[in-house]
């Protein structure tokens, strides 16, 4: 397993990308390291909408997981008193996983902008919840201050960029395996010419289904993620439609052609955020979604686009 | 070659940690000017009737300080000496966002300390990471109790009296002027501000007028619906009379406009805590007859207050922007100025320019007299203020052909906030010991 990920190019370089950053975390100013990891986070919901959208399918919900991850990692640590980043991460990729798997029977069955508006309405009700309840925050939400890592308080937010980097290195190179075995290649398949994929004996709707489990995984790392590195979580950061509608303007943004471009598009996002806010307070919206018209006109394939062409010849085989 | 570049590299780190070490311990470098992150709703629903009139009343103190031309006793130019510079962020977008916004401001921007905030949310986000980051930074605008309530504070402070008080002075108001009412009621937005107002409202009422019957449907529709049709019917049949929202902005806006027109004034006397906006905004087709507040001494209420500070401020307003100032254009002149008067007094002390921590040291506790009356920094161990919190009745002027209020009383602290080291909550539930009205 582990020679067969490093026997493809993509996660080779990604790994090697990634350790690089790693590294450099260590003498990056503060605040390049928070967006840095911001965006990472934010990188690995992407990559969960990137497998769905090679298939065809684009979720206007996601910040539902998003939001179910976050929540999970702050209500433990305000009920349940857990600061671990392990056990912490690990129930928010749990919790999303066990809504998504519950969800994706329904969801399943769906195409278009049907499944696009039904799992709007589905993260839509999670924010009615949330805003409803007290318990669960209102509208003002939770902090989330404590982040020990086995039993250890690091100083600073080094170790946790880390572990993020380390998260991302192991999702990307599990989807970049996925996406390579038979069940994968039909991602594409399925956009295609779902009645032929029938025809081949293989079942749309389960193949759908495993995608989109994944998918809502990878959407709780994120949001679980998000709120360690935020150190707050509240459902309009976390849970309205914006997120959803972000999350899809940053897989746009990055270009379905590798795994990796879920990430650096989601890391430029965050500085383009950061540079609008600074220099229109008042209108920094419109550039961030002037930013988005420009790279639909001009670069349709994403960032992406513009790596891909010198290493086009050898990175041809990974699709 | 290689070894000589490591001993180069080696010997600068040391030289200059040796002198950033030096930096830290010794007194604070003069400055010519300071940069302040002054952040408020910029854009979004909050912007009109909060955001912008708060970034424009701390605009025009900061111009007027900068230039020295602010009043007795606050005429001396500058803060220590230094000009500000302000850096006006956007508050909107959420909780997550604005707490990395304000680590920019802080580390990326290097500001020298953070004022404003206008959303309860955005402070209980914020004041985690100002703790953490070491940065002092004002709050200006938010109410809920639970940022000093929760924890202990160092680097934060308010400089306006949460919101508590506001609920409670809004049932001693009523319970003054409108005694013989067949209870109450509300309609607020189903958020935690909303949520809150109507407690304490409700808990308020229930401690001091228990034969007072409370509604059992008060109405909580959601934030920013603009429709309150079925609202207004349920709360029309309801046979409580006194009506309490905190809506504000646009949704007051709507709700009375709706109201309005099915002549539910008539019937129902509203009480609104925070609805001051409305009052300008729709001029004369704002009803007579509304109790209106305006979180302290503030906006409408004192608009005619004959005191040189207070004249100073409405007329420059006026004359600048071209409208009264609201609420929030106190609440953050008032945050601008008492930074003002720490800077000057920990100066004063120091004998040159302030350290954080000496500022610190002279804002905590302090006292002073604001554009609309006095605030004091006297609860949460000198960091959360406290002042005078008022209702009037609102009534069109015909002849100035302006909004006035009539009726205005004022609760002083000791009536409506709880004493130093016990919670809010705590203290209500007990019925307010010791309030001395």
């Amino acid at each position: 397993m582990v020679s067969m990920a490093w026997n493809d190019k993509t996660i080779r370089w990604a790994i090697i990308g990634f350790a690089l950053l790693a590294a450099a975390g260590w003498l990056l100013p503060t605040w390049i390291l928070n967006n840095v990891m911001f965006g990472l986070a934010r990188g690995l919901a992407v990559l969960g909408l990137l497998v769905l959208w090679r298939t065809g399918l684009v979720s206007f919900g996601h910040a539902l997981y998003f939001g179910l991850g976050a929540y999970a990692v702050a209500l433990l640590e305000k009920y349940g008193g857990v600061t671990d980043v392990f056990l912490k991460f690990g129930a928010a990729i749990i919790v999303a996983g066990v809504f998504g798997f519950l969800l994706g029977f329904v969801l399943r069955n769906y195409r278009a902008i049907f499944f696009a508006m039904l799992s709007l309405a589905f993260s839509m009700v999670l924010y009615g919840v949330l805003v409803k309840m007290e318990v669960l925050g209102s509208t003002d939400g939770f902090s989330v201050t404590q982040n020990t890592i086995l039993g250890w308080k690091p100083d600073g937010k080094y170790p946790l960029f880390c572990f993020i980097v380390l998260t991302c290195v192991i999702a990307l190179s599990a989807v970049q395996l996925y996406l390579k075995s038979a069940l994968g290649h039909l991602t594409t398949a399925i956009r295609d010419n779902e009645l032929r994929v029938e025809y081949l004996g293989y079942s749309v709707a389960r193949a759908i289904h495993v995608k989109y489990l994944a998918s809502a995984c990878l959407a709780g790392a994120a949001g679980g993620a998000m709120a360690m590195a935020l150190g707050q979580v509240d459902p309009d950061s976390m849970v309205n439609w914006t997120v959803s509608g972000e999350l899809v303007f940053i897989t746009i943004m990055s270009g379905a052609g590798s795994v990796v471009a879920p990430f650096i598009g989601a890391i430029v996002f965050e500085f383009i955020r950061t540079y609008a806010f600074e220099l229109a307070p008042q209108a920094w919206q419109l550039i961030v979604g002037g930013t988005l018209l420009a790279i639909i006109f001009f670069l349709p394939g994403g960032i992406w686009s513009l790596l891909e062409k010198p290493w086009a010849k050898g990175e041809a085989d990974n699709g | 070659m290689s070894s000589n570049l490591f001993k180069l590299v080696g010997r600068t780190v040391l030289a200059g940690g040796a002198l950033a070490a030096m930096v830290a311990t010794g007194p604070a470098i003069a400055k010519d000017t300071i940069n302040v992150g002054i952040a408020s709703f910029l854009t979004g629903p909050a912007a009109g009737p909060f955001g912008v009139p708060g970034r424009n009343g701390a605009e025009l103190v900061i111009d007027a300080i900068n230039a020295g031309t602010l009043p007795a006793p606050y005429a001396k130019a500058g803060f220590a000496g230094a000009k500000m510079n302000p850096i006006f962020v956007d508050e909107s977008g959420g909780n997550a966002k604005q707490v990395g916004e304000y680590r920019n401001l802080v580390e990326k921007r290097g500001v020298d300390a953070v004022l404003g905030y206008i959303s309860s949310g955005t402070c209980m986000a914020i004041t985690p990471v100002a703790e953490e980051l070491k940065k002092l930074t004002v709050l200006s605008v938010c109410g809920t109790p639970r940022v000093f309530e929760e924890s202990n504070r160092t680097y934060v402070f308010r400089t306006q009296a949460h919101a508590v008080g506001d609920s409670i002075a809004a049932a001693r108001y009523v319970l003054d002027k409108f005694k013989d009412q067949k209870g109450y009621t509300g309609i607020n937005q189903n958020y935690a501000w909303g949520q809150d107002s109507y407690k304490f409202f409700d808990i308020t009422m229930k401690k001091l007028a228990a034969d007072t019957k409370a509604s059992d449907n008060p109405q909580f529709p959601k934030i920013f619906a603009g429709q309150y049709g079925t609202e207004i019917s349920t709360l029309s049949l309801d046979p409580a009379k006194l009506v309490h929202t905190s809506f504000w902005g646009g949704d007051i806006e709507a709700f009375v406009l709706q109201a309005l027109v099915r002549g539910f004034f008539k019937d129902k006397q509203v009480i609104s805590s925070v609805g001051g906006s409305a009052v300008d905004s729709l001029g004369k087709k704002f009803p007579d007859g509304v109790v209106m507040g305006t979180r302290g001494e503030y906006g409408l209420l004192v608009r005619n207050k004959d005191e040189p500070l207070n004249k100073w401020f409405v007329n420059e307003y006026k004359k600048r922007y071209n409208a009264y100032p609201l609420g929030p254009s106190y609440q953050y002149a008032s945050s601008v100025l008492a930074y003002k008067i720490a800077m000057d007094a920990a100066a004063e002390k120091a004998g040159g320019f302030p350290t954080q921590d000496q500022t610190m040291a002279a804002l905590k506790g302090l006292s002073w007299q604001s554009f609309g009356g006095k605030v004091s920094l006297s609860l949460a161990d000198g960091h959360q203020a406290v002042h005078p919190v008022g209702y009037g009745i609102t009534k069109w002027d015909k002849d100035k052909k302006e909004p006035s209020v009539s009726d205005v009383k004022f609760y002083a602290p000791g009536c409506i906030y709880a004493p130093a080291g016990q919670k809010s909550a705590d203290w209500l539930a007990a019925g307010m010991p010791g309030a001395k009205c």
